[in-house]
């Protein structure tokens, strides 16, 4: 079969720009233009639609599953269950342990039990009523604390109730200190509410295959997972990235992919499957909700002697991202501190919530909430200035984190405290006030009376990339030739671009290395190596090194095929240029009719595993550190809380595209507001109450303020280029900022984020 | 059912429209308009804003039915052929798309304001485009950009 008639572009605009500068991107004219293809306006002549029958339980048995009515409406071509899947009916990112359709037990409310292809979407959603399940409704799993410790429940997998517990010994686990402050913090759910929905379009293939079409933030793993569940060669299943709306960690686990795909080759025409919002809701995983209980002790000068903390993180029905939660939850559990002696343990643990997976700030967004609210408390507690506590306990080049790793690489944690400490305050309110400024703004719930001002600071540090020993790398292929008389070069690599601009570095890079002007950029797919996941702030440094590395080596075949050393050769304005500025040759004329093609991979150095006893080990390959400064107006009549300020300081290391840079950290810090006043799926009795944008808030543009930002640039030198990821810590450090913020204004405890109106009042 | 529509200038006809479809799925599914989002399909996000009848609205609360013999335009007809509106070109030079998936639902929410209050202040803006949900940028760089194809289009 062909291709969709709406199939993702190649990127041909050129904008020019190398690295360092801010080019624009090059998918930004298809963009406003309405023109550019995201998963869901994917479309192909003769395409059915597919739809998902979910399980309306948290945690049953399924006695009975019988779809005869349902395949017998007219318009419906197939219906499905766990009885044909071709192949393995289990996938999962870490653990193998999540079902493709559930087969004897639902685990929670949302599981997929059934699938079908219609003619219209309609058509699938009627025909879904008809498909009768019987079930045997169980007791379910809530309570993550308990989960991990009590043995006499129920098992939700065969290997009981733990997915993974994590152990960490600093020093002397047992230090005592002159000044203690404790605490219990706990973090609701927040989703990635990315705007495109979950969205494929499959299509089978004469060889027996399926070319899938999908927005999705790592590719090769999609295929890996959904060829074993179709019982398929890898090369027999083919996926292409089209437009993605958004990821934010909530597409790296699996949704329509193997369903999409199953439904094709049943009924040997292409199938489109689309979610509605409250479909996504349940149809991708959520961060990590977190109960911590923390124990910080310090010297009567404010110097810290120990941490001990016990933190539970509720997985969900299924293991997900759940082992890397737990390893970055430990990891990171002291913050970008000093800190000699430290006890941590995390458990991650099954219930029959949702399942919960990545999200932006991975396993490092519950505890910065806790520790960062700890410092607050430790400072209020020796009578310090919170930042001036927080300066005198900065981790720096040459610290020992908690886990024993030495970092090697510039920290400037202690600069970007007194960055922040450093800029203005916006002016104390005087006088009649726009109350659409105020909390509660066009409510007119305000004129200003009831209002309490409070500054707070946040920071935090994150791992780059994956950890703790795995072999993470990326590929790229660039290809060298003559179009037009002039020499241009196509960028080729499997990584997932976002919204997060990897298009356009992909482009500065190459410009870069090969001193041209016209790079475009292939659509990613599984024609080409892996290149791992657009997650974990990964991909500058992993992908831009692969494309770095597969630029040299074209150059290297230029130099070769002129048959001069590489020594001292550059390529420059199309042209070949020796040490002297002499130009050797055209680069146009040199390649003639005969393209220049080259792949290469970048591996970043190793990492290790953590002891599991005493979780030393060097885990992780870089830190990202962020910190941010909160204003905030509280009306404590009535809870609400505007957030008039929020400033942010970051090290990126090296600033690729500074434009860029500074859009991640205002989007990110967008989310940390959200999670700190606004953002929760609230859970009930293992159902979910608010799956909609109606109920599930984000923050509009009416509650993000201005923000300044303050870019360091203090290169790693063992990242291409220095480069330190950017996406992830920005969302993480505005939370305790403007939790810290929200307690500055009023004296309580606010032991929870999202802090809500009726945490402020009492009531 | 026949739904008989001007879309962004051009009389177009759908058939066999089921009584149900929205003129957003109208709109994408069958005439072959996909730059209108259905990120909510229910009133909340603003990414399926269009024009009807010259008024701002979300394509997911019409249904088809009621956008008979009326007159819509989609952000595929902000631009005059080549050459993108202001509102458009300021969104690309100001960093104010990343994933885009809102993008089209506020250039016809920023389109409308500016067209009704040339030179907004930042506080009407922000008021303007509070019904416009967006994940990736903190807002910051989409109100740069309405800021300028304000002042672009007072040159004009």
């Amino acid at each position: 079969m062909s291709a969709p008639a709406r199939s993702p572009q190649e990127l041909h605009d050129t904008i020019a720009g190398g690295i360092g500068e801010s080019p624009l991107r090059p998918d930004g004219t298809l963009k406003v233009r309405g023109e550019f293809a995201y998963s869901s306006d994917l479309w192909h002549e003769d395409m059915l639609w597919g739809a998902t029958l979910r399980s309306p339980h948290p945690h049953a048995r399924i006695v009975r599953l019988d779809v005869s009515r349902a395949l017998a409406q007219p318009g419906v071509h197939a219906v499905l269950t766990h009885e044909d899947v071709p192949g393995e009916n289990v996938y999962g990112l870490k653990y193998q342990d999540t079902p493709a359709l559930a087969a004897d037990l639902v685990r929670y409310q949302g599981e997929p039990v059934a699938i079908l292809a219609a003619d219209h979407p309609e058509i699938a959603r009627q025909a879904l009523k008809e498909i009768v399940v019987e079930y045997d409704v169980l007791e379910p799993i809530t309570d993550p604390e308990r989960a991990a410790h009590d043995d006499t429940l129920p098992k939700l997998h065969a290997g009981g109730n733990l997915v993974r517990h994590q152990r960490i010994v600093k020093g002397d686990p047992a230090a005592t200190a002159d000044v203690v402050v404790s605490g219990v913090y706990e973090i609701g759910m927040q989703d990635q509410a990315f705007l495109g929905p979950e969205s494929g379009l499959a299509v089978p293939a004469e060889d027996g295959g399926v070319d899938l079409y999908l927005a999705t933030q790592w590719l090769h793993v999609d295929q890996r997972q959904t060829a074993k569940a179709l019982g398929l060669p890898l090369e027999k299943v083919r996926l292409t990235l089209s437009g993605v709306g958004g990821a934010f960690g909530g597409r790296e686990d699996l949704s329509m992919q193997i369903h999409s795909c199953m439904l094709a080759l049943r009924t040997g025409r292409p199938v489109k499957m689309s979610y509605n919002r409250l479909e996504s809701f349940f149809g991708h995983v959520h961060r990590h909700p977190a109960k911590m209980y923390y124990e910080h002790g310090a010297t009567r000068d404010g110097k810290l002697v120990y941490v001990r903390a016990k933190m539970y993180f509720d997985g969900g029905a299924y293991a997900s991202k759940t082992p890397v939660v737990v390893g970055n939850g430990t990891t990171l559990s002291v913050g970008p501190y000093d800190v000699p002696n430290a006890h941590i343990e995390g458990w991650g643990v099954y219930t029959n919530n949702p399942t919960c997976g990545a999200m932006r700030g991975l396993g490092a967004v519950q505890p910065t909430y806790a520790y960062e609210s700890q410092m607050d408390k430790l400072a209020s507690a020796l009578d310090l200035d919170p930042a001036e506590l927080r300066i005198r306990n900065a981790l720096s080049e040459g610290s020992t984190v908690v886990t024993g790793q030495v970092v090697d690489f510039p920290a400037p944690v202690a600069e970007l405290v007194q960055r922040l400490r450093d800029l203005p305050l916006p002016p104390e309110p005087a006088g009649e006030r726009d109350i659409r400024e105020l909390p509660g703004g066009a409510s007119n719930t305000t004129h200003g009376e009831g209002v309490v001002r409070g500054v707070g600071y946040g920071v935090t540090i994150k791992n780059i990339s994956y950890a703790e020993g795995l072999d993470d790398y990326s590929t790229a292929r660039v290809r060298l030739e003559v179009l037009g008389g002039e020499a241009v070069a196509m960028v080729h690599t499997a990584a997932a671009e976002v919204g997060q601009g990897l298009v356009t570095l992909q482009q500065q890079i190459a410009r870069t290395e090969l001193g041209l002007t016209r790079v475009s950029v292939h659509p990613a797919d599984t024609s080409v190596g892996d290149a791992g996941s657009s997650s974990a702030s990964r991909q500058t440094y992993v992908t831009g090194g692969a494309v770095r590395n597969a630029c040299r080596a074209v150059a290297e075949a230029v130099y070769a095929r002129l048959g001069v050393p590489a020594e001292g050769m550059s390529l420059t304005g199309g042209k070949v240029v020796a040490a002297d500025g002499a130009v050797v040759a055209d680069l146009a004329e040199l390649l003639g009719d005969s393209a220049i093609e080259e792949t290469r991979e970048f591996h970043h150095r190793k990492t290790y595993p953590l002891d599991p006893e005493t979780g030393q080990g060097d885990a992780h390959v870089q830190y990202g550190f962020s910190a941010h400064r909160a204003v905030v107006d509280v009306d404590v009549d009535l809870g609400l809380v505007k957030v008039v300020q929020l400033d942010c300081a970051q090290d990126v290391g090296k600033a690729m595209n500074p434009d860029a840079v500074v859009a991640q950290i205002q989007g990110g810090s967008a989310q940390g507001l959200g999670l700190a006043v606004m953002e929760e799926i609230l859970v009930r009795d293992g159902k979910v109450r608010n799956p909609s944008f109606t109920d599930y808030l984000i923050p509009t543009i009416l509650d993000m303020p201005s923000m300044h930002i303050d870019v360091l640039e203090r290169p790693d030198p063992h990242a291409p280029y220095g480069v330190r990821g950017v996406g992830e810590p920005p969302t993480i450090s505005a939370t305790p900022a403007i939790a810290n913020a929200i307690r500055a204004a009023t004296g309580l405890e606010l032991p929870r984020v999202p802090i809500r109106p009726e945490h402020i009042t009492g009531v | 059912m026949r739904v008989n529509v001007t879309v962004n200038g051009e009389h177009r006809r759908a058939d066999n429209v089921w009584e149900g479809e929205s003129l957003l799925y109208v709109l994408r599914e069958r005439l072959g308009l996909p730059g209108s989002k259905n990120a909510c399909e229910q009133g909340e996000c603003g990414s399926c804003t269009v024009y009807l009848d010259g008024v701002p609205a979300c394509a997911c609360l019409v249904a088809a039915g009621q956008a008979e013999g009326r007159e819509v335009v989609t952000v595929e007809g902000l631009a005059s052929g080549d050459e993108l509106d202001p509102v458009q070109e300021s969104f690309v030079e100001r960093g104010a798309v990343q994933c885009g998936f809102c993008t089209p639902g506020l250039l016809v929410a920023a389109h409308d304001l500016i067209e009704r209050v040339p030179d907004p202040s930042d506080v009407e803006i922000r008021e303007a485009l509070a019904g416009n949900l967006c994940r990736c940028t903190g807002y910051e760089k989409i109100l740069d950009a309405v800021r300028d194809a304000a002042a672009k289009k007072a040159v004009r």
